[in-house]
Formats: C-alpha cells, sequence, structure tokens
C-alpha cells in the first residue's frame, strides 16, 4: 500500500478523496485537518447563521464515514512543514506522517483588509464553524451589526445576523453590491431587495479604523465618516493558504501553480480547491472545486483524462426570496455584445443576457433565477441560440417541460451545494424507487443546500419516476407569487412577523384581499401568535371582531358555549337588542342569538352591555360546538355531550383556523345535533367516544371521517388538539377541513396525528398551548380602542374629537 | 372651498382607511403608508363602505363583494366591465402632523 495524505479536510479535499475511492487503488489515505469537526458544507455556514440549519446538518461526512473507508482522520492538526526530501509531513502535535503522494487541500483564509484595530473584541471573521458559533452567540435582538464586504458571502452574513435579531449595517467598498457579478442595474435591484429586508448598506466606503477601546465601538471610514457598532463581521474576500506550499519551495504565484491535472512542480504532490491556482485563476466557489477533485483523482490514480479545463465564473446568492445569480462576463461596453432585458420593478425582478456572435456570454438575473440551470448550460457548451433567439428570456409558448432536463449531460451537477451530479440523481431514482423531492433530497442530497435546484430536481423525478405525482403548488396570488407552503417555510425560517414585510422583501409591496388575510393567518399559526397582529392586513370584520353586512352594519353573536344560557343572559342579550334599536334577533343555525344590523359605532358598547365573550362569529376561526342534550337530561343518551362541549369550545376558542372551524358533540349514535357534518365531532357511545373529522353541510354535503374511537373523554379531547392543531398547521388558508380531508386522505391524517410518534404529537399539542396561552377575547378590545376603530370622523360645524 | 381639519395623521394606521363624516357626506379617507387619499365612501356596484377595506399600495377593495376602486383616480378596475363612472376623489394635505380635505 501506498500512502496518501491529504492536507485539509474542508470540501474540496474531502470531495477530491471520494472521487479517488471511486477509483481502483492501493492507497491509505491519512486526512489531515486543522478544525476539530468532521467534514462540513462550509457554503451552508450562512444557512447556520440564518438558523435555517443546525451544525449537525451541514455535515457532510460524519465519522463513519471515514471508518467505513479506512481512512485515517487527524483532527485537530495542522501541518506545520512539508519536507519534500524526506517525504514526510510534520504536524503541529509533533507527529511526522510519511507519504508517497501528498495532497494540499489548504483552502483559503478570511482576507482582513488592512486597517486599524481589527485586534478589538467583537470584531470577527466568518469563516468557519467556529466562527458561526461565535456571531451566533454575539448576535442579540439590538445588536448593531456591521459587514465589511457587500460581496456573496458578506451579504448573507448580513442576513444571516439580522434574523438573529441584529440591526445589520453592510459596509461595502465598490459602488454597487455584488461588483464582481452584478451589473450597476443588478446591483441596484439588490440593494433594494436588502433594504427590503431591513439591511442598511453603504456603499464607496473604505474603512480605515475599527474604533472602540478594547471593545469595538464603531467603524471609521476614509471619508472621516463613522458608524456605530457593536459588532463587525469582516467579510472582504478570500485569500488561498498557499503558504505550506511556499515553504516546501513548491511553484507558487497567488495560489499553488497547478497544471490541469491538478499537479504542482513537485510531481508527488498535488493541490485542490482554493489554495490552487490554475491558469493564473483562483477560485472561490464550490463548483470548480469538485471539477478539479474528479481531475485530482483521475490523475492520482493513473486514470488522466484531459483535466481541469477551467470554469466559468458563476455565483449564487443564497439568501430565501432573494434570487441572484451571475455568470460569465458582466460588462456590456463591447459594441459586438447584444443585451436582452427583461425588469420588473414592482416584483423586483432584473434579468439581463450578453450574446455575441449568437452565443451567451454572460448573465444576470436577480429576484427570480429559477432558469440558472439553462444559462449556465448555454454558457459552458457555448450553445449556439439561433433556435432560440426568440425567447431567449421566456419559454416559448410550448414549452417542453422536460427538454431543459432532458439537454443536461450525465455529468453536469445539478445541485451545486452538494455537488451531485444528474446521472447520480438518476441512478439514486432508479436504483431505490424514488419519486418524491423529498426522497431525492434524502438519498442524494440534492436540494439540500440553498433549495434553488429544486426546480430541476423535480423535473428529472417528473422524467425519470414512474410513481411521480406532481406536488400541487398552488401560488397564493401574484402579489407574492409563491405556494402558501413556501410562504409558512419562508415565514418560519426568516422569522417574519409582519405582514408587510412578507410583501416587501418577497413580494410587490403593496398586497391585496386575498394574500393579506392569508399572510396574516400565516404568520399567526407559524409564530403561535407570538407576533404584532397587523390590523390593516386583515379583514373589516377581524378589526371590528363583528360580522359586516349588506348594508354597512354589523352582526354580533356572543359566546354561548355548547348552546348553553343562563336567563341573565337571555335579559341582557333582550335589554341590548333594545336599547340599540337591534332591528333583528335570529336563533342561529349554531345554537346561538345574533343580533343583526348594529351599527359600527355602537360595537363597543354593546359587548359592553352584553358582558359576554365574543362568538367569533366573523372570523376564520372557532366557531362553536353544537351539542345535544346528552346524559344531563336525555333518556337515550349514552355520554356528557354538554360537558364535553363546552369543554371543547372552551379548549379552542379565540383561535383563527384556514376557515371556520365548526363543532358538535352528541351524546349518542342517533346524532341530534348533526357532529357528522360538522368540522369536527363527537360521536358518544356505550363506553366510547367517535372522533369524526372533515364533515360539511355547506355548499356541499360530506360525512365526516372516522379519526379514531376512544375510550375516556379526555383521549376524545387529546384526539381533538391533535386534528385542530394539524389543521391549523398544514391546511392552506380558506381551506375547509372537509376539502383538507378529502385532499391528504384521513389515513395520512391519522399517521401524522393519532398514531404519530409521541415526540410528534407532543409538537403539535405544544404549540397548541402556546397559541392557546397567546389568544384572548377580542371583545375586550372595547376597554382600548384603537383611534377610531369604531367611530366615524366627524368634520365641518364641529371639530373632529377623538375616540 | 378651502381645506378642513380632519384629525392628527397619526390616528388613522398605515394601510388603513377612516370614515370621515361632512354632514351627510361620507368620506372614506386612507393612509396608503406613503400618503394620504381621500374618496366617496360608497362603492359604485352595492354602496359598500370603502373606508373598511383593505388596502393595497393605492387600490381598495371593497368589503362586500371585492369591488377594486383606484384611490388616485376613483376609477373602477375591477371587475373590467365598461362604463362604470369614477367616484369621486378628495385632494387631502397633511401639514405638521394634522391630515386636511378639501371638500369641494
Amino acid at each position: 500500500m501506498r500512502e496518501l495524505v491529504v492536507i485539509g479536510n474542508g470540501m474540496a479535499g474531502v470531495a477530491c478523496v471520494e472521487q479517488i475511492l471511486k477509483f481502483q487503488h492501493d492507497f491509505r489515505i491519512t486526512i489531515f485537518g486543522d478544525e476539530t469537526h468532521v467534514n462540513y458544507n462550509r457554503i451552508l455556514l450562512s444557512s447556520v447563521l440564518a438558523g435555517e440549519k443546525s451544525a449537525e446538518e451541514i455535515v457532510i461526512n460524519d465519522i463513519d464515514w471515514y471508518v467505513a473507508n479506512g481512512i485515517t482522520p487527524r483532527l485537530g492538526v495542522r501541518v506545520t512543514r512539508i519536507d519534500r526530501e524526506a517525504r514526510i509531513v510534520n504536524g503541529s502535535d509533533g507527529s511526522s506522517t510519511p507519504y508517497d503522494k501528498l495532497i494540499i487541500a489548504t483552502g483559503s483564509s478570511a482576507f482582513v483588509p488592512p486597517m486599524e484595530g481589527t485586534d478589538k473584541e467583537n470584531v470577527h471573521v466568518f469563516r468557519t464553524l467556529d466562527d458561526t458559533r461565535a456571531l451566533l452567540e454575539k448576535s442579540r435582538p439590538a445588536t448593531r451589526a456591521v459587514v465589511i464586504g457587500g460581496g456573496l458571502l458578506g451579504l448573507e452574513a448580513a442576513r444571516g445576523l439580522q434574523v438573529q435579531g441584529c440591526q445589520v449595517t453592510v459596509v461595502h467598498l465598490g459602488d454597487r453590491l455584488m461588483d464582481r457579478q452584478l451589473d450597476p442595474a443588478g446591483g441596484l435591484y439588490l440593494k433594494r431587495k436588502m433594504r427590503n429586508l431591513g439591511v442598511k448598506v453603504l456603499l464607496e466606503k473604505q474603512t480605515t479604523h475599527v474604533t472602540g477601546n478594547g471593545h469595538v465601538r464603531g467603524l471609521r471610514f476614509l471619508d472621516g465618516e463613522e458608524v456605530e457598532a457593536d459588532l463587525v463581521v469582516i467579510a472582504a474576500g478570500i485569500r488561498p493558504n498557499a503558504q505550506i506550499g511556499r515553504d516546501a519551495g513548491l511553484a507558487v504565484n497567488r495560489g499553488i501553480i497547478v497544471n490541469d491535472h491538478m499537479a504542482t512542480s513537485d510531481p508527488h504532490i498535488y493541490a485542490v480547491g482554493e489554495c490552487t491556482e490554475h491558469r493564473g485563476e483562483v477560485f472561490g466557489l464550490v463548483a470548480p472545486l469538485y471539477e478539479q477533485g474528479k481531475a485530482l483523482a483521475a490523475a492520482i490514480t493513473e486514470n488522466p483524462g484531459i483535466g481541469f479545463q477551467g470554469f466559468l465564473p458563476a455565483a449564487k446568492l443564497k439568501i430565501m426570496g432573494v434570487d441572484v445569480f451571475s455568470a460569465g462576463r458582466i460588462d456590456d461596453s463591447d459594441p459586438e455584445v447584444e443585451v436582452v432585458c427583461y425588469e420588473d420593478r414592482a416584483l423586483g425582478i432584473y434579468k439581463k443576457l450578453l450574446v455575441r456572435d449568437n452565443r451567451l456570454i454572460g448573465v444576470i438575473l436577480v429576484g427570480d433565477a429559477g432558469d440558472d440551470h439553462k444559462y449556465a448550460a448555454w454558457l459552458r457548451n457555448n450553445e449556439d441560440l439561433s433556435a432560440h433567439r426568440k425567447h431567449l428570456l421566456f419559454p416559448p409558448s410550448t414549452h417542453d417541460a422536460g427538454l431543459d432536463a432532458a439537454q443536461m449531460a450525465d455529468s453536469e451537477t445539478v445541485c451545486g451545494c452538494n455537488g451531485v451530479t444528474k446521472g447520480t440523481i438518476i441512478d439514486a431514482i432508479h436504483t431505490y424507487g424514488l419519486s418524491t423531492l423529498a426522497q431525492l433530497k434524502d438519498r442524494t442530497r440534492a436540494s439540500g443546500g440553498c433549495g434553488s435546484c429544486a426546480g430541476m430536481c423535480t423535473q428529472l423525478l417528473k422524467a425519470v419516476a414512474p410513481g411521480f405525482a406532481e406536488e400541487k403548488q398552488k401560488v397564493l396570488c401574484a402579489c407574492v407569487p409563491f405556494a402558501q407552503e413556501k410562504l409558512k417555510d419562508i415565514i418560519k425560517s426568516q422569522k417574519l412577523k409582519a405582514v408587510q414585510d412578507v410583501l416587501d422583501i418577497y413580494g410587490n409591496g403593496k398586497g391585496c384581499e386575498i394574500c393579506k388575510p392569508a399572510l396574516s393567518y400565516l404568520i399567526d399559526v407559524v409564530n403561535c401568535g407570538e407576533h404584532d397582529e397587523d390590523r390593516s392586513a386583515r379583514f373589516i370584520n377581524d378589526r371590528v371582531h363583528a360580522n359586516i353586512q349588506r348594508d354597512g352594519t354589523f352582526s354580533v353573536v356572543p359566546r354561548m358555549r355548547g348552546g348553553i344560557t343562563t336567563p341573565a343572559e337571555l335579559r341582557r342579550i333582550a335589554d341590548v337588542a333594545e336599547r340599540y334599536n337591534v332591528p333583528m334577533v335570529k336563533v342561529t343555525g349554531s345554537q346561538r342569538l345574533d343580533l343583526l344590523g348594529v351599527k359600527k359605532e355602537d360595537l363597543p358598547k354593546v359587548w359592553a352591555d352584553l358582558g359576554m365573550p365574543s362568538g367569533q362569529a366573523y372570523a376564520k376561526g372557532v366557531r362553536m360546538v353544537k351539542t345535544c342534550v346528552g346524559t344531563q337530561f336525555c333518556r337515550f343518551g349514552t355520554q356528557d355531550s354538554i360537558s364535553a362541549g363546552v369543554e371543547l369550545e372552551r379548549r379552542y376558542e379565540n383561535l383563527f383556523t384556514p376557515h371556520k372551524y365548526k363543532m358538535g358533540v352528541v351524546g349518542c349514535p342517533r346524532n341530534c345535533a348533526e357532529a357528522t357534518v360538522k368540522d369536527l365531532g363527537l360521536v358518544g357511545q356505550d363506553g366510547s367516544w367517535q372522533v369524526v373529522v372533515g364533515g360539511a353541510a355547506g355548499k356541499g354535503v360530506r360525512k365526516a371521517d372516522l379519526l379514531i374511537t376512544v375510550e375516556t373523554t379526555e383521549e376524545a379531547y387529546e384526539a381533538s388538539d391533535l386534528f385542530f392543531q394539524y389543521y391549523r398547521e398544514n391546511a392552506n388558508y380558506l381551506e375547509r377541513t372537509y376539502d383538507f380531508v378529502e385532499r391528504l386522505g384521513v389515513e395520512k391524517i391519522r399517521r401524522d396525528t393519532v398514531y404519530a410518534s409521541p415526540e410528534i404529537k407532543r409538537g403539535l399539542i405544544e404549540r397548541l398551548r402556546k397559541s392557546k396561552d397567546r389568544s384572548y377575547d377580542a371583545w375586550t378590545e372595547r376597554e382600548s380602542p384603537r383611534a377610531f376603530q369604531f367611530v366615524q370622523i366627524q368634520i365641518g360645524s364641529k371639530e373632529a374629537v377623538l375616540a | 372651498m378651502s381645506w378642513t381639519r380632519v384629525t392628527e395623521s397619526e390616528n388613522i394606521p398605515p394601510r388603513e382607511g377612516r370614515t370621515v363624516r361632512f354632514g351627510d357626506l361620507s368620506i372614506a379617507l386612507f393612509n396608503t403608508g406613503e400618503r394620504f387619499l381621500a374618496v366617496e365612501n360608497r362603492c359604485p356596484h352595492k354602496g359598500g363602505p370603502l373606508a373598511d377595506g383593505i388596502v393595497g399600495g393605492t387600490t381598495v377593495t371593497c368589503p362586500l363583494h371585492n369591488w377594486k376602486v383606484c384611490l388616485e383616480s376613483g376609477s373602477i378596475s375591477k371587475p373590467c366591465q365598461e362604463g362604470i363612472p369614477s367616484i369621486t376623489t378628495y385632494p387631502v394635505m397633511v401639514a405638521d402632523g394634522v391630515v386636511f380635505l378639501k371638500i369641494v
């Protein structure tokens, strides 16, 4: 066996080793890494900082992988010297390790521009998992964080810190963000997006001093201006870690010089990744490193092909909802270059292609980078665009959705984050019988990074997987064109708590009557009510807690749990009806009383005089529980339906749901309170309850499905809790339970609720409790109405009077 | 007619509307988040109270049947039926944090 030593346990080094393992070889492999962690996905550190992923989730190869492949990991050991004569490397632990072949994969370090005071406390770079952990530790709500550098890494760091609650400013030397990848217009679009996110952007600022006494206090710029800062992150670029090669006497320029087979000037030593320089280029992105790794693996195992042929610069920003992709050239000053451009200011979309001699030479996509694979392929293959010329930026009307996938070579990378090729994906689909994106992600890691290749992965599944069923993804509305499922992810991961923020960042900034109430609901359910409700985004009913009628008056329905009332309540209702000249009092189908035709300005007084809680008869929320008399009086009753109904109503009242939520409890199968056509019903039997869900007696009539039969009332409540919260979290806004249950199928709902693992059940119940604890009776707002919430402003003869 | 004082601008939260009564006239006054705009408080469809509608940009949606009214021009943008006359708009001015209306 020959000894192969790899210096560097990063993405490039380990990806290269993975390639070597695919060949027949006779190496015993040792990998040195100066970080103490196993190999992780460095480009996802920004996702860790943003709280989207945990440190564990970005591990690429856990320790089992090293063991299984007979690789000796030497973690936490830095290689200090290469003795080329003796073919030995010396480690920082005093060890000497002989090698027959050596691979240098030392990567790069954060570049810290010359400035004074970088040794102060709370000045960080953003390069390693430890850096990330330190930043997470120090970023607290209201921390003023300044990021030096408006490139890919700087912007991702900025967003991550902001999600942690910091007030973030990005300071950039250039005249636009990502100036190496974007033209001025693209830079402007990106700046607008970042500002909408709430990140402040300062351009053309050269930092000269980090100010403060021990602790950082702020930054001073060349023009004399200053900003205050509690935390400074330097993300101003990277420098190849080439010193070890230089010390060993290898040919080194900016990086360690390698040929197409990744060999250095010493035939026993190879180099790969960010520490190298190939044909005068150094690389700082992951995709070329994989290509280098393949070339090196082929060469070192004596299977050399054509080797590494360089790589087109391509960059993709990984900030959820802020799509930026750039590849190839950005300079369009050459008169030979033709520009094809598309802009949508309201949605913040900017697309620009540079074409010369009918070939794509550069592409910039901001706001919508869905087609990046197509353009990357055109660039790479130097494709003749004559046939596409009329629809470069849009698909032709009879677009074959599978065409892009079909045109891709098997060796082409689909998932840049995890280096998964089309061939690997197709193999996995066949080998493991995959049919969904989630399965594909589990198996291959494809789309598990930034997620931007999910579209291409889905296309491949569609083209190849026999069992593929398209996941229905209906976009919420044109103002914020994402599916509700995606919006929920965005709200959760980006910790959004205001409707307008979602619209500003991910939509057209305006919103409409369709998306605003939906977003209000999603924010409420994701945050379990822990947010400041934006009343302006809600329908008038939810702003004044009453149901608007055709003449602009309102209906008032007090809560009467289980349909049970008292003589005193009835007297108060009668008094209120007379006192406010209520035109109609009606018994509703929900076993309660409706006062119709109340003027908006009378609402707070009516509520006060009623002295009863809101029945939420106006809301997409919990309405009521209809009950029969049950064992308390009925001679046929087998269960105490009234007590159960009152308790059920108490459990959920004041909570919002995707659509209205009506319940029924009956004490025997005669079903007098029609529990089997309610969103949730409890049907009492002798010694047990049937819990039924998804019933309807509205536009359509649907008999509810049996969720489970349980013996005790407590168990019936638990099953109700689980279904209720599951519906709240998984239904689309305005989807009634009868559509929801039909769509998912009651078997799946059972699996995910009553038959789920104790952990999942606990999660549902805890989130329900959390929401319930924060909910309150809306009619208590009578005590502290917002300005003119209920009254009209009178002007003219009399001066306007405040409410 | 001259400018009439209505109320402090902070009394109308961003992206909400309020009803302003001037004798028999009912006016819907809006804070779009960027500026204040006013139209007659009556949807041309079935007379719905526009002040109670949801505001998106400079459009309000009537709470009764979702007709959309442009707050700048008073024109009806949805449904796209020809020949629906625009509704009246009123000039609004904000000075020193106070909203004024000009009711001609």
